[in-house]
């Protein structure tokens, strides 16, 4: 991890939540790119649990996350809290490791 | 009349520590996960004080981890910070004050800080509970991540601890409440589906951000319901 990159991240973080504030003032969006944008985090996130589920290095793998996900998964359905599932989720897997 | 603003006021405050709090402990969670992915407790921190926002430093520091290039993490976690445009255009109105408070608050701009401010009717208390908060969460966020990445250099091997299975369990909990919303569904089956094609073939990265291109189906099912509930 470099620090170029970290303040590449930072200012285009910052950018983004500045144009409300800073450039457009009072406006409404078209309501179609609202919608758009308001579901835009989540093909990525199903694409991440994806990745960090079945994924080593470009390839598949079934491993301990995969019990460690469905773990989280139920606790997620649940309506565990956030710090809950993820703990639990690295209990499991850790736990699967251990026996192996 | 002063007095009532009074109690709303210290109920807003309350509101805004608890949900710092509950922020704070994701913000661990965090920290060391920062450190195992190659992080030291200085770049942790910048992210957590400069990035801050939640779902992108995780999508960013899960990339990092698996050795992906500069545009393969940065590329996912702006697309997932891009809600924050949305979000500021919200809260933009409301920020009120001069460009240089503008620009300071706009860094502020975040899940909790919007949806604190969007559930009051009255510009006044919008903004003040926007401003709490806002820095309610930053503090914590950074306390936490601080206090994650010192825990986490001295944990061990993070694959013994089953910290790798911490990533997906925590991009599963962000993605669940978002799939009622109009189209996230679709749009989630489709963008599962195009990182496992793109897996093995491209480099770290590239999947998830490829996933985006599940908006387009997404649309069309947006219109579709649409179409059904409101037939022309």
């Amino acid at each position: 991890m470099t620090w170029p990159t970290i303040l590449l991240l930072a200012a285009a973080s910052y950018l983004l939540k500045a144009v409300g504030p800073l450039f457009v003032g009072a406006r409404e969006l078209p309501p179609r790119v609202g919608e758009l944008l308001d579901i835009a985090a989540v093909p990525l996130l199903a694409a991440l649990v994806l990745v960090q589920t079945v994924g080593t290095a470009g390839s598949f793998t079934i491993d301990a996350r995969v019990a460690a996900v469905g773990v989280a998964a139920i606790l997620v359905w649940r309506r565990a809290p956030f710090p809950v599932v993820v703990i639990a989720a690295a209990a499991t897997a850790a736990a699967l490791r251990a026996l192996a | 009349m002063a007095r009532m603003v009074e109690v709303t006021r210290r109920k807003m405050l309350q509101r805004a520590v608890g949900v710092g709090v509950a922020v704070g402990v994701y913000g661990v969670s965090f920290g060391v996960l920062a450190v195992a992915a190659g992080a030291s407790v200085a770049q942790a921190m910048a992210l957590s004080l400069l990035v801050f926002t939640g779902a992108s430093q995780f999508a960013f520091i899960s990339v990092v981890a698996v050795g992906g290039s500069v545009a393969a993490a940065v590329a996912p976690a702006l697309v997932l910070a891009a809600r924050n445009a949305i979000y500021g255009i919200a809260v933009g109105p409301l920020l009120g004050g001069g460009r240089l408070r503008r620009a300071l608050l706009a860094h502020l701009v975040i899940d909790e800080s919007t949806a604190m401010a969007r559930a009051r009717d009255e510009p006044d208390e919008a903004r003040f509970a926007f401003t709490a908060t806002g820095l309610s969460v930053l503090g914590f966020w950074n306390a936490g991540t601080l206090a994650g990445a010192l825990a986490g250099g001295v944990l061990g091997d993070p694959r013994s601890l089953g910290m790798d299975a911490m990533f997906p369990a925590a991009f599963l909990a962000l993605l669940a409440p978002q799939l009622r919303r109009s189209g996230a569904p679709t749009a989630a089956v489709a963008g599962a589906l195009i990182a496992a094609a793109l897996l093995t073939v491209t480099p770290a990265g590239v999947p998830v951000l490829a996933a985006v291109a599940a908006l387009v189906p997404a649309a069309a099912a947006i219109r579709r319901v649409r179409r059904e509930v409101a037939p022309a």
